[in-house]
């Protein structure tokens, strides 16, 4: 594993290697391991190391990248000379032309590194996958899911003064518990991130897993329909990683595609949405891949669409500057806001439950997917843990509903939130702490209630 | 490179491994996109490394590093060794894998035209041109054009005595417009949406495109959607374009039929499958117009290759006969299970990463409903819908919903009224038995899928799927509130 000190050296050696007038370097380590267990054993079971060295050249509004993976005198002489090439063969962006420039803010550079995390090895793992297994086994059911430890390392440097290294650990279990693959099969869920693999108590997952599967045998089918819902955390969670891809962004805003309106109520004056890189209850990552220090932006304020995240470019563009919110250049997809935060309500989350008269609980979707981005409307499927809710109870367990329905438009009836939260890896980026809420409606628009044949 | 691989292979018989797989890879790929009449992004990437898959008593270890000093081997295959010794902590029983034969070969995509010799001044001339094309039209908000090209470079050597070298070419390209307003947001692409068409093969795929020559008209159907009516819910007769079955037959045929998810070992992220082995020759999976390949031999297809990353032969096999389920996609560890051989598709994405089973091209074979305006002709009433921007389907591949980026109603055998937004949903063996006619072998395309997600850590893929449009009956169409 490469240290802080040692990812500097090879930023300022590839940006004395470089002739263009403007260079940026961008240094993505990552040393990463991850347990996979199915059906109750351990079948997949792997390591990677890998660095890569980015470099962006700006030539009188001319731009090129190029990546290697080699890191050797060659490498960078290679990667250097592809990234001027392109470069100096484009045509003018001065849109995409801009690196960022020092705003004096510091960052700690081991925010969210853990030690125990980094040197954790397969035989840890594998006892979290034996804790776990076990829960299903006590319960009848058979287990599914990983278990992944990292170190994932950031560092930046340009012609315009960035210099800034960040490394952090990462650690991750989730398991699905079934009792079949069939129609109606019980199924239950549980996951878990910290930077602090130590954090990550596999028998409590297990069992959280094992209570929810052991609730869904014998589901039965309910007429689709518009339905008051509790939705947990992780599908809190699903919902907001996804508003933050389709919505969020300064890009998006810039070209319209964004349901955000600044200034504008679109959601219920209970929410309040924010991403902040440096908060170490989330999984920190207090740089991003431009090197700007990431800045805490309130998303949603009080129902209120208040700001986007920018990157060097849009920032620009918007004449508010970078808040540090940048993926790797060249980023068509724009900024991204990855350590989100909803904020608690007041009702413990035992309690949510009795403000429910008749509805649906349901513990994650799968598959989200946009179906209309202007108005965040998602489609997706309940899952591993659905339930029918009548006077404050859940009564009995529920087939997989599919869902189509605006977002802003749900997250405007919020009839209550939990006073806790909960920090959930997202699906393929980031991390959001949210709580769990009771939201006064929710369009099902579809059951899987039988499988069939044609 | 062959002091690496037989230094790792060395290490790890010694370390008591029972058998050994290498894959040494490099993999360079470049993208261009221009957008609004700028070039917004040039990227030039090399990845380059080894991987090295071990059983000891019959469980798994992976490691992997960017490093290719020979002396890595010992140590990375010390790290695989140590990471199965892990893995036999929570055993169920020995891996045991098929009798796929060591092979010693080569194998080349075939190709006119190296992408990577062209110019970047040509390729910015093609994708500069389509800009203007679509420039012409008012009302569009952004203009996207792109190129991407790859070239993977790999060497497979196994402890059985596998020694195969791959060079994999693949070169596409298209364009997107889209057009805003208050409350919408259009989008029109061309061939395809989500990146327009990526095949296996050089250059001349990207000027068989002609994207200039589609680009107006594509920008005229983004502003076009922009007013147009929204799409009308109900249950009705529903034709597909190429593109949609092409998808439509990767979600719900292509993936339920990887013998992973069927044994329940991509449970926690990607799903299983409702197809398990008890309905195999069974089941009546749809129609009896429904056939389906795995044809790994396709010439230009993205799923396109000469040996799986096992060591196994590529191959065309049929998945779906006459309706009927008749095989799976398998692996060397999962084929045997079912009493069969590998048929050839565990693929791994690069060097990193271990081989799974992924798709290769999976096709539906056309039928005998002549063109696209005939089978229109042949329908009473119903609606047509036409490339792909939204989809989802549930954990075990049998509830589906689709958005499209064009419809247009079907009244008396004639394309009426544009509309937009349109979307369907359905139960994969009902919508497939719902199947009575696809077009000729004149509207059949080849489709690259470059952006398949599968297993942890994530795994993309690169699959193909053949299709031709299709008409199926009585579906649930304009689903949501809007």
């Amino acid at each position: 594993m490469v240290g802080n000190a040692e990812v500097a050296g090879l930023l300022e050696r590839v940006l004395a290697s470089s002739s263009s007038p403007q260079t940026e370097v961008l240094y993505l380590g990552q040393d990463s391991a991850l347990t996979r267990f199915a059906t109750n054993y351990i079948h997949q079971n792997v390591r990677e190391h890998d660095a890569s060295l980015q470099v962006r050249v700006v030539d009188d509004g001319r731009v090129g990248v190029a990546a290697t993976n080699r890191l050797d005198d060659g490498g960078i002489r290679d990667v250097v000379e592809r990234a001027a090439a392109i470069a100096a063969r484009s045509a003018p962006n001065v849109r995409a032309a801009v690196l960022p420039e020092p705003d004096g803010r510091e960052h700690d550079p081991e925010l969210g590194y853990v030690a125990s995390t980094a040197d954790a090895g397969a035989e840890l793992r594998a006892e979290g996958a034996r804790a776990v297994i076990a829960a299903g086994e006590a319960n009848g059911l058979q287990s599914s899911g990983s278990f992944s430890t990292s170190v994932m390392t950031v560092g930046v440097a340009n012609t315009h003064g960035i210099r800034a290294v960040h490394r952090s650990t990462r650690a991750a279990l989730l398991t699905v518990m079934m009792d079949g693959f069939a129609s109606g099969a019980a199924s239950g869920y549980a996951q878990a991130g910290s930077t602090d693999v130590a954090e990550i108590d596999a028998e409590a997952l297990g069992l959280e897993a094992a209570r929810k599967g052991d609730e869904m045998r014998g589901a039965g089918e309910l007429e689709p329909g518009e339905y008051e819902v509790i939705l947990e955390e992780y599908a809190v969670a699903g919902l907001l990683e996804y508003l933050s891809y389709i919505g969020f962004s300064g890009l998006a805003l810039e070209e319209g595609r964004s349901f955000m309106e600044p200034g504008k109520r679109v959601m219920g004056e209970t929410v309040s949405i924010h991403d902040d890189g440096s908060d170490p209850s989330g999984l920190p990552s207090p740089i991003d891949f431009e090197g700007v220090v990431r800045q805490p932006v309130d998303l949603i304020a009080n129902g209120v669409a208040n700001a986007v995240v920018h990157d060097a470019a849009t920032g620009a563009r918007a004449e508010t500057g970078s808040t540090g919110h940048a993926l790797p250049a060249p980023n068509l997809v724009g900024p991204m806001a990855l350590n989100l935060f909803m904020d608690p309500g007041f009702t413990p989350r035992d309690e949510l439950i009795a403000g429910v008269e008749r509805g649906i609980w349901v513990t994650r979707f799968h598959y989200i997917n946009p179906v209309h981005p202007k108005k965040a409307i998602l489609t997706g499927m309940t899952k591993d843990g659905t339930f029918l809710i009548e006077h404050g109870r859940l009564t009995r367990p529920l087939l997989n509903f599919r869902f189509t329905q605006s977002v802003p438009e749900a997250f405007s009836d919020v009839r209550a939130a939990s006073r806790e939260t909960k920090l959930v890896p997202g699906e393929f980026f980031g991390a959001a702490r949210c709580p769990a809420l009771h939201l006064g409606s929710f369009n099902f628009t579809g059951v899987t209630a039988s499988e069939g044949g044609a | 490179m062959n002091e690496l691989i037989e230094r790792a292979l060395d290490a790890a018989e010694r370390g008591g491994a029972g058998y050994t797989e290498v894959r040494v890879a490099e993999r360079e790929t470049e993208q261009l996109t221009v957008k609004n009449g700028a070039l917004e992004a040039a990227t030039s990437n090399v990845s380059a490394g080894f991987g090295i898959r071990v059983l000891v008593n019959g469980a798994w270890g992976f490691s992997s590093s960017r490093s290719l000093e020979p002396a890595e081997a010992d140590r990375v295959a010390g790290e695989a060794l140590e990471i199965a010794r892990a893995s036999a902590l929570a055993q169920k029983g020995p891996v045991e894998l098929d009798d796929s034969p060591p092979v010693t070969d080569t194998y080349r995509t075939p190709h006119d035209e190296d992408p990577f010799a062209v110019s970047l001044d040509d390729k910015l001339r093609v994708l500069m041109e389509a800009d203007a094309g679509m420039a012409r039209v008012s009302g569009i908000a952004i203009r996207e054009s792109n190129l991407s090209f790859g070239r993977e470079r790999k060497t497979f050597a196994s402890s059985a005595g596998s020694r195969i070298e791959q060079e994999i070419v693949e070169a596409g390209g298209g364009i997107e417009a889209t057009a805003v307003n208050d409350s919408e947001m259009q989008q029109r692409s061309y061939p395809n949406s989500f990146g327009g068409q990526v095949v296996t093969g050089g250059y001349e795929a990207v000027r068989h495109l002609d994207l200039a020559e589609h680009a107006q008209e594509t920008a005229e159907m983004a502003v076009a959607l922009l007013d147009a009516p929204q799409c009308p819910s109900g249950e009705m007769d529903l034709i597909l374009d190429s593109t949609q079955v092409a998808l439509q037959v990767h979600e719900s045929c292509g993936h339920p039929t990887e013998l992973d998810r069927v044994f329940g070992t991509e449970a926690s992220f990607a799903g299983t499958s409702f197809l398990t082995t008890d309905k195999l020759g069974h089941l009546r999976y749809g129609s009896e117009h429904v056939h389906i390949d795995a044809d790994a031999t396709a010439p230009g297809g993205l799923g396109t290759f000469g040996y799986d990353d096992e060591g196994v032969a590529a191959q065309n096999v049929p998945l779906i006969e006459g309706g009927m389920l008749v095989g799976y996609l398998t692996s060397r560890e999962t084929a045997p299970r079912i009493g069969r051989r590998s048929m050839g598709s565990a693929r791994a994405w690069s060097w990193s990463h271990i081989p799974l089973i992924r798709m290769t091209n999976i096709n539906l074979r056309p039928g005998d409903a002549g063109s696209l305006e005939d089978l229109i002709a042949d329908t009473r009433d119903g609606i047509f819908m036409s490339q792909n921007k939204s989809w989802s389907i549930d954990d075990r591949r049998l509830n589906f919903q689709f958005g499209d980026q064009a419809g247009w109603i079907i009244k008396n055998g004639k394309r009426t009224q544009l509309v937009r937004n349109p979307t369907y949903t359905g139960i994969t063996p009902q919508f497939w038995g719902s199947l009575d006619a696809i077009c000729g072998p004149e509207e059949w395309t080849l489709w690259g899928l470059p952006n398949c997600g599968k297993g942890e850590p994530m795994q993309v893929g690169h699959v193909g799927h053949g299709a031709a449009p299709a008409r199926f009956r009585n579906v649930k169409v304009g689903v949501g509130r809007w």
